[in-house]
């Protein structure tokens, strides 16, 4: 069976949920080898886990040449990569630096790409949702070696267990690969709860929430349900939950699919809906019954948030006991 | 400091959007077209460095006839002038193919910067100014919610990550895309709305640019859509008024899911 390369996200050297999804996507294509790039040590760290999800090999890129400078010298390691194992096709997730990384290496080894896949077959068929979900395209990359970036949260990650070798790579980048280099990294993070992107339970914010002081409803359902907090659009342009970006969902924000997402005082417009229309289960509460996001909703409660939200969460922490 | 700015016509992201039934591209029919939503966070990032630094600001978009709306909308903000590459070869080029046309655009102009949008609200694909930078051998200043011009050269942006920012620093020549965190795009002005209309628009096809017909286009491209249909409606959900037990009703529902 031909090797599929998969490059792995983590944090420094701990694996992120996505790692193992696009492990298990690819053994519907090859054996899965994956592609470490990181600092000294990151694919030991690492190789339980890859292993743990049917990585037969792990190519370990460290150096600081690839970690120090943005995106270009990780497609052209893989561009060698490719060249050196001939794999059947290269996966990479779906974020901002995975589908930056497709581009290059499209251009670079003349190959088709494809982002955001939630399903992958075995003839190498790919499900891609767009327009804000309203439309299910299946394509196929014609030309080269497929390069598929895969949406967070869309496979089901199944473990099947190997033994991985460790082949360190040598990692020599040209100048032009350089160009833009990473000054610094910077974490926001601002609590303990679990990554929007990575959650299983999801409850979200908007306008109708009223104010950042007001947010701490939000925080404290999302807590009772041990659930990452998000907002709209409107609510992080207000400035109800800072920092800008991280915790907003919908099109110019995260996608998240979780199996429970609660939209509070969010009205449902269309953007919004491109970030969590896939979610499993789908709560809503909005005063407006006619709000579109009830359209979504498997569950909806007409009301003012300011009662519905406190007795919920309260209700929530009861049943905890 | 000259900038050129990548502009795209795409259908509004707020109206429902679909493909075409007889060659499954973007159907640019139905819906209202409009500017890039971005796109027009990269004109005003643009116009910014221009009222701070001078120089010159040149739309440059690649799409049908009809994107003279766009281009006229973009001028109307601000810039000074617009190319565009118009080629009825052109027609269902995929992200690849569009790319090695923008750069060869790009050959024929002046620049420090250039300013894109992260992506389309259409494809979405966000890839697109990666791959210039890979064509053009200039830095990658993507995913941008702040920038900052030093001096004459130095260019550093903060870039969204998913819990923070990178600091990612380049010397110009280079491209930089932008998310809706950066700035607010100012509304045209009934002047700058006059204006736009005599501005220079320069067009080129793809001769003029030296891209061969045959490499781009819906026969040339490197995917291929083999079907599409529309998502299957959500089955109707419950929707209760809130009687003063709105929200133990929830957590019962949340119960019978299994949630808590
Ligand atoms: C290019 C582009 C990209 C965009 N990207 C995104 C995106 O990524 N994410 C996103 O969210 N939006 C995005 N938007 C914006 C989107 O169009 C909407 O403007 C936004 O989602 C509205 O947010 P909202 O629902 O919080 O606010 P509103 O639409 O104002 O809705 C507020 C809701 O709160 C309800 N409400 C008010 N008070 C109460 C109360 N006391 N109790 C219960 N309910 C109450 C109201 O009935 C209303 O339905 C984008 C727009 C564009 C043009």
């Amino acid at each position: 069976m031909a090797e599929v390369l998969v490059v792995v996200e983590h944090s420094g050297g701990a694996a992120k949920k996505i790692t193992s999804e696009l492990l298990t996507a690819a053994r519907a294509l090859g054996e899965p080898s994956a592609v470490v790039f990181g600092a000294a040590g990151d694919a030991d760290k690492l190789k339980d886990t890859l292993g743990e999800y049917g990585a037969q090999k792990i190519y370990a890129a460290e150096s600081a040449d690839v970690t120090d400078y943005l995106v270009a010298p990780r497609a052209e390691v893989l561009a060698g990569l490719v060249k050196q194992a001939s794999p059947a096709a290269v996966l990479l997730a779906s974020t901002t630096d995975g589908k930056e990384i497709a581009g290059r290496l499209a251009v670079k080894i003349e190959s088709g790409f494809l982002t955001g896949v939630t399903e992958l077959a075995a003839d190498g068929t790919a499900t891609q949702v767009v327009f804000a979900g309203a439309v299910i395209v299946k394509s196929k990359v014609t030309k080269g070696t497929p390069i598929l970036t895969i949406a967070t949260n869309a496979v089901t990650a199944e473990p099947a267990a190997a033994t991985p070798s460790v082949e360190a790579v040598e990692v020599s980048v040209s100048d032009a690969a350089k160009k833009a280099k990473v000054a610094d990294r910077v974490s926001e993070k601002k609590s303990s709860r679990p990554e929007l992107t990575e959650a299983s339970i999801v409850v979200s914010g908007g306008r109708g929430v009223g104010s950042a002081e007001n947010f701490a409803l939000i925080e404290g359902l999302a807590d009772s349900l041990g659930a990452a907090v998000g907002a709209s659009r409107a609510a992080v342009d207000s400035d109800f939950y800072p920092p800008p970006h991280q915790f907003q969902v919908g099109q110019t924000g995260k996608t998240v699919s979780p199996n429970l997402y609660v939209a509070v005082g969010i009205s449902g417009a269309i953007q919004h809906r491109a970030g969590m229309q896939t979610s499993k289960t789908i709560v809503a509460i909005n005063k407006d019954e006619e709000a579109p996001i009830f359209e979504l909703a498997d569950f909806g409660v007409v009301g003012d948030l300011f009662k519905v939200v406190p007795q919920a969460t309260e209700a929530i922490n009861a049943r905890k006991g | 400091m000259n900038i050129v700015v990548l502009v795209k016509q795409v259908p509004d992201s707020g109206l429902e959007r679909n493909l075409r039934q007889d060659d499954k591209t973007v159907d640019r029919d139905a819906g209202n077209l409009v500017i890039g939503e971005l796109d027009e966070y990269a004109i005003e990032e643009a116009l910014k460095l221009k009222e701070a630094h001078g120089g010159e600001v040149t739309v440059l978009t690649v799409g049908p006839e009809k994107a003279t709306e766009t281009i006229r909308k973009a001028l109307s903000m601000g810039p000074d002038k617009a190319v565009h590459v118009s080629d009825p070869a052109i027609h269902g080029s995929d992200t690849v193919a569009t790319s090695a046309i923008i750069a060869a655009a790009l050959g024929k102009l002046e620049y420090d910067l250039v300013i894109a949008g992260a992506e389309s609200t259409d494809g979405q694909t966000g890839a697109l100014p990666a791959m210039l930078s890979e064509r053009l051998g200039i830095a990658q200043l993507t995913g941008a919610r702040k920038l900052t011009v030093d001096g004459d050269k130095l260019t550093t942006i903060e870039r969204q990550t998913d819990d923070g920012y990178e600091v990612i620093e380049a010397t110009t020549p280079a491209i930089v895309s932008v998310w809706d965190t950066i700035n607010e795009p100012r509304y045209p002005s009934f002047k700058g709305i006059m204006q736009a209309k005599k501005k220079p628009v320069e067009t080129y096809s793809l001769s003029d640019l030296g891209v061969s017909a045959d490499q781009v286009g819906l026969d040339s491209a490197w995917s291929e859509v083999l079907e599409f249909s529309g998502r299957p409606p959500k089955g109707a959900g419950v929707k209760v008024p809130d009687e003063g037990d709105g929200g133990s009703k929830l957590v019962e529902f949340l119960a019978t899911q299994k949630i808590v």
